[in-house]
């Protein structure tokens, strides 16, 4: 189980993440991400793992919750 | 709120009479409070003090009222030779609030005691004493009392004397360690808050002075002593800064459980008042129906508030609520450390919702706009910041329903939307 999670001091809204995984992150109306809070499906992970790594300030990261 | 003096109560222990006990004078503080026990009256004291400081009751005095008994063993128990860096907090940047530097200005030795208690309780390595740098007498004060203790038993840890950006965000936990830090003193990104901060390479720990003043009460007396006034839930006295429409603003001592409307009489109200501000600029708007609620957790937390930083702003009647509380979040706005975007944009956008609709512009667009921009503000900023302006936002339109109503139909509220009543400080920089 993961769930995706921003530090919302270190981004500054370039929206590569939404692009990638829209299903799970949305943008507010100064685009700035606003993710789901569920746990990310296992048919969206790879998905999840690449907007983790092209966020160009690194202010994202897929955090493990509980039992896998 | 330069010349805020202390408003004398019945139930003094930390303020007390400063004309007659000048207890910013070690003899007289000794006089009046009786010394410290010393750490040589028996092994285990440590473990006694935590036990006597569990049973008061005791919760932290910065704003986040958690138990300070709770934050203490935390780190105790994270091995006798952690050597943890004690802040001692006493930033205040809360506008709206005086009581932290009318305490350090009349008992700075009651805040030291308690400062040498906790430093041994966690076998501190350094002790450093948080000072804003745009109120200077309070390291002045400080400074002095500190020379007077020289060679006393109790100053194991050594103490040092910072004077840190003052601002409104500074005195939060990772801001103030960014800034002993010597780096700037905004809020950083903790996911988990219960993980420390850091000074160095040491695990820092943060204490508000009014905090610090209780621990060196219970010590002496005992936590009977202290349960002796104030509520079960929430034993004790509690300092409050009282402005707002009242003749003599200042701050007082008071049991905790006290009504909020005797509260605001012990500083002479002089005009009707219609709302009263708890807590501080992110806090709470209490209506007058209200204010027959205790001054407590409890009685506070029954309508979404808490004791916050201690704050009570009476708004006479013929102010405009609504206006009000556009003018505070502004001043919020201009307050954020910038970092994050929700509360960047966030703040601002608020306070020009509120403002449109103070202005007359009509219809419910408006107010669906800023309903939209509370939940795209709240609980999404590294701090607290902008949870707490949401916080305010949403009080207001409960407790201004009537001004809001008027408002949106295009019709005046009866509130004056031109002249301000409440006196908010210059923004950030300004200040100095």
């Amino acid at each position: 189980m993961s769930t995706i999670r921003v530090n919302p001091a270190a981004c500054d809204g370039f929206g590569f993440c939404s692009e990638i995984l829209p299903e799970m992150i949305r943008r507010d109306e100064w685009g700035f991400p606003i993710l789901a809070d569920d746990a990310v499906p296992e048919d969206l992970r790879r998905a999840a793992e690449q907007a983790v790594a092209f966020c160009p300030r690194r202010a994202l990261r897929l955090e493990t919750t509980g039992p896998r | 709120m330069n010349t805020l003096e202390s408003i004398r109560t019945g139930t003094a222990r930390l303020l007390g009479d400063e004309t007659r006990w000048r207890t910013a004078d070690l003899d007289a503080h000794v006089r009046r409070y009786g010394p410290l026990f010393r750490a040589e009256s028996g092994a285990g004291w440590a473990d006694r003090l935590l036990d006597e400081i569990e049973r008061s009751g005791l919760t932290g005095r910065g704003g986040a009222g958690f138990p300070s008994h709770r934050k203490l063993r935390l780190l105790r128990s994270a091995g006798p030779r952690f050597q943890p860096v004690l802040l001692v907090n006493a930033m205040e940047g809360e506008p709206a609030s005086g009581k932290d530097r009318v305490l350090v200005g009349s008992s700075p030795h009651l805040v030291l005691d308690g400062a040498a208690l906790v430093a041994g309780i966690l076998d501190a390595g350094k002790i450093v004493v948080c000072t804003p740098d745009d109120r200077p007498e309070l390291a002045r004060i400080l400074g002095a009392a500190l020379r007077q203790r020289q060679g006393d038993e109790w100053s194991t840890a050594p103490v040092e004397i910072r004077e840190l950006c003052g601002r409104y965000i500074a005195g939060e936990e990772s801001a103030l360690a960014a800034g002993v830090n010597g780096r700037p003193g905004v809020p950083g990104y903790r996911p988990d808050k219960s993980v420390p901060v850091t000074v160095g390479r040491k695990v820092g720990i943060v204490h508000n002075v009014e905090t610090l003043a209780h621990v060196a009460l219970i010590a002496r007396y005992g936590a009977d002593w202290y349960r002796a006034v104030g509520t079960a839930e929430a034993p004790g006295t509690c300092l409050v800064t009282v402005s707002g429409a009242v003749e003599k603003p200042g701050v007082v001592e008071v049991a905790t459980g006290t009504r909020i409307e005797e509260i605001i009489g012990l500083a002479g109200p002089t005009r009707l008042v219609q709302a009263v501000l708890v807590g501080g600029y992110g806090g709470t708007w209490v209506s007058r129906e209200e204010l027959s609620a205790p001054y407590g957790p409890d009685g506070l937390g029954s309508f979404g508030g808490s004791m916050g930083a201690g704050v009570l702003v009476a708004l006479p009647v013929e102010a405009c609520g609504i206006r009000e509380t556009e003018r505070i979040v502004r001043f919020m706005a201009a307050e954020s450390a910038g970092q994050c975007g929700p509360c960047l944009f966030g703040l601002p956008a608020l306070a020009d919702d509120l403002g449109a609709i103070a202005r007359g512009e009509r219809g419910h667009h408006v107010f669906d706009r800023l309903l939209g921009h509370c939940d795209a503000v709240d609980r999404r900023g590294a701090c607290r910041h902008p949870d707490g302006v949401v916080r305010l936002v949403r009080s207001a339109l409960k407790v201004f329903a009537g001004d809001l109503a008027c408002h949106l139909r295009g019709s005046p509220c009866g509130g004056s939307v031109r002249t301000s009543f409440l006196v908010l400080p210059p923004v950030g920089q300004e200040r100095r």
